[in-house]
């Protein structure tokens, strides 16, 4: 059993922090790792990111947003509850070294995810700038955290009620026109991801997105989580999550985390059902 | 005497009691409804106790097939288990998933003129008897040696590794990256053929003979095999199996409705998909399914579509009926449960609607041509015989490769050029110093009993290591 040592809600409720109790995977993790995790006996395996570590506690931070049954479900786990299993780490680190000058690109949740990524840029010596979006100021997290990790710091909102009214991808335009940027990472809704990579690729700056593709075991034994980058198949769990932007087929992944919508539908009616929709 | 052979004689082979096939098409209860006493004793009488039984040369453990089943002829039901146990510490596994019928029962004399013994259903019958009964009694272990070995992977190969070493008196650890232990045995094969309460009893009886279990333990990322050896382990045995998805590379793929076995399977058995939304993990229901190969894991994956409420389950297979891998009872089982069986077809492409969801299948016809290297005629398209079928859902199971997680995590391990571990088949020595592998990431996917065989010759070899030195 994984216990939950410390829990926060984020972003008025739609998102939330716990730090669980993982010593072998706090040992272990390096940014850009996931780890997967199942709440119960009959619960889903969901993969979410390893967003910070504290190895003499012994513990890992994941932040999540509530989109649906196996989420909801995780949001009613208190401090003191346990997660049944959580499997880790997967995924190949990023690759973190000394560029120069880095841009980190996040938006909604994404930024959880960005986050340690930010922080590792940082460390090694780069300067960073880092753009940070959310739909609303309420909804914005990890504000001062990825202030500290970075040389430079913007925020937007879609509605203007915070920082520069719009999207990321405005700042991030005029970042590009006025500095030479050796590698853009850009993290958050697939959408979002698409978009950066278009503009980064006619700058011809390197472009590092994470891939949310569904996913099983995390060990490259289902082949469920494929997408295609380059033309090749790869599997995001064991190949990723990381890969080129310029390189992925965004529309196949967008279409295939549809997969499941209408019985993902009935499951968290039925769970509302049961919890109330908190 | 003469009055003895003429009665034995007249038995016929006891058919396997099972439940209907229109009734067990849409339910996930087992097939096969297992002997009576009665039956198990009329059947054992056909053996003829041969001298020099032909039967267990066919055995990949050597089982004393006329011993063990002497003792259900003689009702000494106890006996009769302890006699299997010596060779085989998962029967009531073996009965039931072991190609008898081009292993033991294949070399059966009764067979040359008659139906084989039934071996695999009465090693089955007296597994099953011990454990209903729970007499099965715990083995006697040897004093403890004190050395510690870690066992990576809990499919056959590795249970056998750690029941084995257990009972030498050496501790051991086993190590799984899925939160549930069994191997292919757990996620790959269904509850319909291999109840998993049986899976589950036999590594509970590991457990009380003093097995340590660690799941959600992804080794080569969580643990190096050297931190192993640094944490205190004396010897590590890799059964990590084949667990790499094969799929057929062909356009349309990526389109939803589109599943490799390994997905398909695992979603239905360990993540028990067929409750949903009872468990949470959903699972795609076809209304035409296709699945492409015919070994096992294809009769598994069309024979589960099937239990999930399609309305026509197609098997489409390159080859012919003579070369389907799959176990004989489980194509007969399949054709009851009304799969229909497309042979010499070879997919082409994958054809989807606007949502990006997979609606067709074009295929083409092929014909036998001249033998290849395997001496099988290969199979060659006939031209202009492209042919469209509707398909909603499509299992890809043409076969799996080594999974590199682990193996490509130590440059120590050598690999063949397949990927696949290189170990000593009479030791399964790898090429690293106090490291052994065994089971279907050496072999290729191969069988239950092979893994288990070679995790026996892992164990005796890790002992004599463990005892003398490498
Ligand atoms: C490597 C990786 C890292 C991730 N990290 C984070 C993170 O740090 N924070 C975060 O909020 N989210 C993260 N996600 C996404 C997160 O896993 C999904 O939001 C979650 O699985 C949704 O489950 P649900 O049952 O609550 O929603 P559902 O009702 O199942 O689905 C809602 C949405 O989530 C997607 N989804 C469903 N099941 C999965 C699955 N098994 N894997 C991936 N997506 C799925 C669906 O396509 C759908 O769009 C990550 C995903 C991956 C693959
Ligand atoms: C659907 C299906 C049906 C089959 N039907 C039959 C049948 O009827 N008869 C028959 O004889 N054979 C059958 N087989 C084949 C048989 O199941 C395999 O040959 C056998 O299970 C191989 O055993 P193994 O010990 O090598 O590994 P597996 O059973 O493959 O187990 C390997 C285990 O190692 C774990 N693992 C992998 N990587 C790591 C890691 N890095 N760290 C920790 N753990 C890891 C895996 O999660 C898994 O649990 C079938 C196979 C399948 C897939
Ligand atoms: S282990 Fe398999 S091959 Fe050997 S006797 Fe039993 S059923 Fe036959
Ligand atoms: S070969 Fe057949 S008849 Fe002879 S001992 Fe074996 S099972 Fe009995
Ligand atoms: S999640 Fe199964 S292969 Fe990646």
């Amino acid at each position: 059993m994984f216990k939950i040592v410390e829990r926060e809600e984020m972003a008025q409720g739609t998102v939330i922090m716990n730090e669980i109790e993982a010593p072998r995977i706090a040992a272990k993790a390096k940014p850009g790792q996931f780890v997967i995790l199942k709440a119960n006996e009959t619960g889903e395996r969901i993969p979410l990111t390893i967003s910070d570590i504290d190895v003499d506690k012994g513990t890992i931070t994941i932040i999540y947003m509530v989109v649906g049954k196996s989420t909801a479900l995780f949001k009613t786990l208190q401090i003191g509850d346990a997660f049944q299993d959580v499997i880790g780490p997967l995924g190949k680190p990023t690759h973190i070294e000394k560029l120069g000058n880095v841009v980190c690109v996040g938006g909604g949740t994404g930024v959880a995810v960005l986050f340690p990524i930010t922080r590792g840029f940082k460390n090694a010596g780069n300067r960073v700038i880092s753009i940070i979006g959310a739909r609303n100021k309420d909804l914005l997290i990890l504000e001062e955290k990825m202030k500290s990790a970075s040389t430079e710091f913007h925020v937007c909102t879609d509605d203007g009620s915070y920082g520069h009214k719009g999207f990321v991808t405005e700042v991030l335009k005029d970042v590009l026109e006025n500095n030479k940027i050796d590698l853009v990472v850009a993290i958050g809704p697939v959408p979002m991801m698409k978009f950066v990579s278009k503009i980064t690729k006619s700058y011809n700056v390197k472009t590092l997105v994470s891939l949310n593709p569904i996913m099983i075991d995390g060990t490259g034994m289902c082949g469920g989580c494929r997408v295609v980058v380059d033309g090749k198949t790869q599997f995001a769990c064991v190949d990723g999550p990381e890969f080129d932007g310029h390189q992925v087929d965004f529309d196949g992944l967008i279409n295939r985390l549809r997969a499941y919508t209408e019985d993902e539908k009935k499951s968290y009616n039925e769970h509302c059902r049961v919890f109330g929709n908190k | 005497m003469a009055e003895k052979s003429a009665v034995k004689e007249k038995i016929a082979r006891q058919p396997m009691p099972e439940q209907p096939a229109d009734v067990r098409r849409r339910n996930f209860e087992e097939v096969p409804t297992g002997y009576s006493e009665e039956t198990a004793v009329l059947e054992a009488g056909r053996c003829l106790q041969c001298k020099k039984p032909a039967c267990v040369t066919g055995c990949p453990v050597g089982v004393a097939i006329p011993d063990f089943i002497k003792c259900i002829a003689e009702r000494d039901f106890k006996a009769a288990i302890q006699k299997i146990w010596e060779k085989n510490s998962l029967p009531a596994v073996c009965g039931r998933v072991c190609p008898q019928e081009i292993q033991c029962e294949g070399q059966c004399i009764v067979g040359k003129k008659d139906a084989p013994v039934a071996i695999g259903n009465l090693e089955r019958f007296v597994a099953d008897l011990a454990r209903n009964s729970g007499d099965g009694e715990i083995p006697a272990k040897a004093a403890p040696t004190g050395r510690k070995v870690a066992v990576v992977g809990s499919g056959p190969s590795g249970l056998t590794v750690a029941g084995d070493l257990l009972l030498k008196g050496h501790g051991v650890t086993l190590f799984e990256a899925f939160h549930k232990t069994g191997g292919v045995l757990v996620y790959g094969i269904p509850e319909f053929r291999l109840p998993k309460v049986i899976v589950a009893s036999e590594v509970e009886m590991l457990e009380k003979i003093g097995l340590k279990i660690e799941c959600n333990m992804v080794v080569g990322s969580i643990v190096s095999i050297d931190e192993l050896f640094a944490e205190g382990f004396d010897a590590v045995f890799i059964g990590v199996g084949a667990g790499l998805p094969r799929f057929l590379n062909i356009p349309g793929e990526d389109l939803i409705g589109i599943y490799s076995a390994n997905e398909y399977l695992t979603r239905a058995n360990l993540m028990k998909g067929y409750l949903f939304p009872e468990y949470d993990t959903p699972i795609i229901r076809g209304k035409n399914v296709v699945v492409f190969g015919a070994g096992n894991v294809a009769m598994d994956s069309a024979r589960t579509a099937m239990r999930l409420g399609a309305e026509r389950v197609r098997i489409v297979y390159r080859r012919s009926r003579e070369e389907m891998p799959a176990r004989a009872a489980e194509i007969h089982h399949a054709e009851e449960e009304g799969i229909e069986f497309h042979l010499l077809t070879a997919p082409g492409r994958f054809i989807g609607d606007e949502n990006g969801r997979l609606v067709q299948l074009e295929g083409l016809k092929m014909e036998l041509g001249e033998p290849d290297e395997s001496g099988r005629r290969r199979p060659v398209p006939i031209k202009g015989s492209e042919f469209v079928m509707d398909c909603d859902l499509a299992i890809v199971s043409v076969g799996a490769g080594p999974n590199p997680l682990l193996t490509h995590s130590d440059p120590q391990i050598s690999l063949n050029k397949w990927g696949y571990v290189v170990a000593d088949p009479e030791t399964g020595k790898t090429t690293k110093k106090g490291v052994w592998a065994g089971g279907d990431i050496v072999t290729g996917s191969a069988t239950v009993i092979l893994a288990m065989g070679a995790g026996r010759k892992a164990a005796d070899s890790i002992h004599e290591y463990l005892t003398w030195g490498w």
